[in-house]
């Protein structure tokens, strides 16, 4: 009884942590990638540049509209 | 290949891509798939410029990535090609397409000058030599 209630728990718990991981991996978080001319790259996410340039990036994708 | 040939080659290939534009680093537009892009033109120079101030570093790419969709942008010296696409595209291939984009739009132009002179005299001189 004991073992069975474990290995429900065991699957019950595998389940919610791969819901958890695919719904995490699939949102993707707003960002703006710049790649620069010397090979480097540099991922905004936040702060006052990543703000900004999001709007922008939402202007431009308006614009297309 | 003329720079609306070369966007329309683009939109066909990467089916990711809703709209695009080829455009000089001034604002000129060469090429867009919108029947009116000078807004989206603007927008996306707006957005070029911007990223461009956040290093010192020349920018040859970007990808604006928000829910709604994502802006791409690559840049090659004057010549600068924008793209829209919908939710989590696949980046690496639609950076592959523009760029392929811009290469061909830019090829068909350096070749223009170079394809007019030698095509004309042969044809002349060759007339004469065959009859």
């Amino acid at each position: 009884m004991r073992r069975k209630l474990l290995v429900l728990l065991a699957a019950a718990g595998a389940v919610i942590a791969s819901l958890a991981f695919f719904r995490r991996s699939g949102a993707r978080r707003e960002r703006v990638d710049l790649y620069f001319a010397d090979g480097s790259m540099v991922s905004l996410g936040e702060g006052p540049d990543a703000e900004r340039l999001l709007a922008l990036g939402r202007t431009t994708l308006d614009a297309a509209r | 290949m003329e720079a609306a040939q070369a966007l329309a080659d683009l939109t066909e290939i990467s089916t990711q891509i809703k709209a695009a534009a080829l455009f000089r680093a001034d604002g000129s537009i060469d090429a867009a798939t919108l029947a009116d892009g000078t807004r989206f033109v603007e927008a996306a120079r707006a957005l070029l410029s911007a990223a461009e101030g956040v290093r010192a570093e020349p920018l040859v790419q970007l990808e604006a990535a928000t829910a709604d969709g994502s802006v791409f942008v690559v840049r090659d010296g004057e010549r600068v090609v924008a793209a829209v696409t919908g939710p989590e595209p696949t980046v690496g291939l639609v950076f592959y397409d523009l760029k392929s984009c811009l290469r061909s739009s830019a090829d068909e132009e350096a070749e223009k000058p170079k394809r007019a002179a030698p095509k004309r005299k042969p044809k002349e001189e060759g007339g004469n030599g065959e009859a």
